[in-house]
């Protein structure tokens, strides 16, 4: 049993802050880029795709790395550490990820490479209105007929569903079950907007719009989607802890310099308990998020289910705390758009609820209290 | 990283299993699942079958009977003892004096105190804390004179947990009146039957007698009981404390309350989704405790504590403390019969629950309180 980065992992790690961590070091950079479409710097995300990082969980057969589920959580936490706003998670980890599990090897080596080389943008249209992180599709359905499939309703939101060059939509199939689809945006109706830490959503809208069915047509693909919900969900607690670390050292950072009534405000025990309660918080997440990440290795789908409602939970308690105090004890200055710390909270929220908050999982972890006597994390 | 154990580790971790699970008295284990108190005897009795088999203090140079684990091997033997409930070895002996005799001891202390403390054959207590020195230590004022070939001994000592079954006390006392207050402090050994000493229980909110003052008055201690050199008590305490991290938290064994409650509150449970909730809550902090217990015991020591082993104390006893609370819940009006027999009509663990509860606020204070800890994390840690 080992917790440590090994040289390789390591040597990873130094790479992607040197690249990621350089780029937004000047919070005035992300700023600007968050400004405008498509609310990632383009330059940057090439460069990623140059340093293989696009392509890491990939087969190589595919056009990928071949790489483990540790280093692809490495990117992600030097993601999380500047709150770079590049659709790692949304077009690698999650769109990637099921055109790896379900795409026909046609399809995996159209759009695997491509994505990998940082050609084709890809995204998952999954999110319904008044939906709740399910893996099913309701409302939007599919139709065949002919061999032709068609694709209506709404899909919101769609992380960076504006800029991509494909969309993979899931819809209901007529036999039941969901599918997912491979969509030209071109043929639907998208709407870009921002989203609260400066990344993109959008509203896609079908009607009768075409699409290829990924994988075997008619096939139930709702295991699947949970299971790269699941392998997004341990990324995304990567990419939190990342923004969890960061946000912890400014705080000591601020505390150490910032002076109020003619002293250091780490004067104040008061503060630097908080402090110390941030840094239990934190910890306790790197175990979690570190062993989530291992049991995305092992490969059981059930046991990744169960690994990643636990880390999301960790992490909604967590990330909620760290970002919290972490305004809190900079004060009025955090609450400024001009001031990095704002961003970390903003992505830590996002991530909070991109595929299910706290009591979303803490409810299903509930109804499975049953199931165990004692939990054994090493299996 | 690797999440399973080597080959190694997970043969040893069976042996342990087996070890704790047949080798232990079933009655012993029992008392201690429950939760209901255990007698000396049985603390004894515990002790000496794990000693007799090399277990029972595995963490000691190897010369007095250490195994010379790693620290991973050492967390899961510890991990196995809680999970089969067998009591652990008497901190007081296994981590507190013993480590600091192998270190400190003349060879004459060594020979004559080791075997004894690590069979349980002396029971120790610890003699620290004073009514004006709790958190801080240093300001001590049980004083020792030196007198001819002895110390003479006078003071007052409290919160001595278990004192009435101790033979002997390991103390720090105030041999320098006139220096800085850490540096006049030293560590003497005191055979507890000797005149002047007397133990008066404390009377503590669950209704037990756990802790009790020791008294001092004109004691007379052979002056070859002085451990180490003359003043140097405080180096010899912050080695000591150093220790006693081993043990302050008892992840397996607060796992194991909490699995236990699920199975004798299960109707309560079953019909209370947000009893359902608090588990599940607390099982998955019970979790990230445990990785971030093995995450310590796995990384590679190079003489430093990895940063992470200060969140474990601190955390081991905010989740010890919440899973009793969570068992008063689940009692109920239950929860009021703790005075009744063993006749009740009320199931032992609705009666037991309370008095543990209040019990277990302790586990905040003593080792260093939470806020000790958070003035470490503050400081040490984070540059606060």
């Amino acid at each position: 049993m080992d917790f440590e980065h090994d040289d390789e992992q390591q040597a990873l790690r130094d790479a992607v802050r040197g690249l990621v961590g350089e780029t937004y070091a000047d919070h005035d950079h992300r700023r600007t880029t968050t400004g405008e479409d498509p609310g990632f710097d383009e330059r940057l995300w090439a460069r990623m795709a140059e340093m293989g990082l696009l392509g890491l969980p990939f087969a190589e057969a595919d056009g990928g790395a071949g790489a483990g589920p540790v280093e692809i959580g490495i990117v992600c936490q030097e993601l999380g550490r500047v709150a770079a706003p590049e659709p790692y998670l949304a077009a690698v980890v999650t769109a990637g990820g099921l055109v790896a599990a379900c795409g026909s090897p046609a399809q995996r080596s159209e759009l695997i490479g491509p994505l990998a080389g940082g050609e084709r943008l890809l995204a998952l249209a999954h999110a319904e209105p008044g939906g709740r992180w399910t893996a099913e599709a309701s409302s939007v359905t599919a139709s065949e007929s002919d061999g032709r499939w068609t694709l209506s309703g709404t899909k919101e939101p769609v992380p960076h569903g504006a800029r991509a060059d494909v969309l993979l939509v899931s819809a209901v199939l007529p036999t039941g079950g969901t599918g997912v689809f491979v969509v030209d945006p071109a043929a639907a109706e998208v709407t870009g907007y921002a989203v609260y830490d400066g990344s993109r959503a959008a509203r896609v809208v079908l009607d009768d719009t075409p699409g290829t069915p990924l994988g075997e047509a008619g096939r139930d693909l709702t295991a699947s989607i949970a299971t790269v919900q699941d392998l997004a969900r341990v990324m995304g607690a990567n990419q939190a802890l990342g923004a969890m670390r960061s946000a912890l050292t400014a705080t000591t950072g601020y505390l150490t310099s910032r002076k109020q009534f003619g002293v250091t405000l780490n004067t104040f025990q008061d503060l630097t308990f908080r402090a110390a309660d941030m840094y239990v918080s934190l910890e306790l997440t790197q175990s979690v998020v570190d062993w989530a990440t291992m049991v995305v290795e092992q490969g059981d789908p059930a046991t990744l289910a169960d690994a990643a409602a636990r880390v999301s939970l960790q992490v909604s308690r967590a990330g909620r705390h760290v970002g919290q105090e972490t305004i809190q004890l900079h004060g009025g200055i955090a609450m400024t758009a001009e001031y990095s710390v704002g961003s970390l909270v903003a992505q830590l929220t996002v991530l909070d609820h991109l595929l299910g908050d706290g009591s979303h999982h803490l409810a299903q972890l509930a109804g499975r209290v049953d199931d165990h006597g004692m939990l054994d994390p090493l299996g | 990283m690797r999440l399973q154990l080597s080959e190694d580790d997970r043969a040893f971790r069976e042996e342990m299993r087996r070890f704790f699970t047949t080798e232990v008295p079933e009655e012993i284990r029992q008392t201690v699942i429950e939760g209901r108190e255990l007698s000396k005897e049985q603390i004894v009795e515990a002790m000496r079958v794990m000693n007799g088999a090399g277990l029972a203090v595995p963490h000691w140079p190897e010369e007095y009977g250490g195994r010379g684990w790693s620290d991973l091997q050492r967390h899961l033997w510890y991990d196995e003892m809680q999970r089969a409930g067998v009591p652990p070895p008497l901190a007081f002996n296994a981590s507190m004096i013993g480590p600091v005799l192998t270190q400190f001891g003349t060879q004459e202390q060594k020979d004559r105190f080791l075997p004894a403390t690590a069979n349980l054959d002396i029971w120790w207590a610890q003699g620290f804390s004073e009514p004006d020195a709790g958190s801080d230590l240093a300001s001590l004022r049980t004083s020792a004179v030196r007198d001819g070939d002895e110390w003479v001994v006078n003071g007052q000592k409290t919160w001595t947990t278990l004192g009435q079954h101790a033979d002997w006390i390991f103390m720090l006392v105030r041999t320098d009146p006139e220096a800085k207050k850490q540096r006049g402090i030293s560590m003497l050994l005191i055979d507890m039957s000797l005149p002047g000493v007397e133990v008066r229980p404390i009377e503590l909110i669950d209704g037990g007698h756990e802790v009790n003052e020791v008294w001092f008055d004109d004691v007379r201690v052979p002056g070859d009981l002085l451990v180490g050199e003359l003043n140097q008590g405080w180096t010899i305490a912050k080695f000591l404390l150093g220790n006693e991290r081993v043990g302050v938290a008892p992840v397996t064994a607060t796992k194991r309350a909490l699995a236990r409650l699920k199975e004798v509150a299960a109707d309560v449970v079953a019909d209370d989704p947000l009893a359902r909730a608090r588990i599940a809550e607390l099982e998955n902090e019970l979790l990230a405790l445990e990785l971030t217990a093995l995450r310590v015991a796995a990384h590679s020591t190079d003489g430093e504590p990895h940063p992470a082993s200060s969140v474990l104390k601190l955390k081991g006893s905010e989740l010890q403390q919440a899973v009793s609370e969570l068992a008063v819940d689940l009692a109920g009006p239950g929860s009021l019969a703790s005075g009744a027999d063993d006749d009740s009509a009320l199931a032992s663990w609705q009666r037991g629950s309370t008095p543990r509860y209040l019990n277990l606020r302790k586990a905040s204070i003593y080792g260093g309180s939470n806020e000790i800890q958070r003035q470490i994390i503050a400081s040490r840690i984070l540059g606060l």
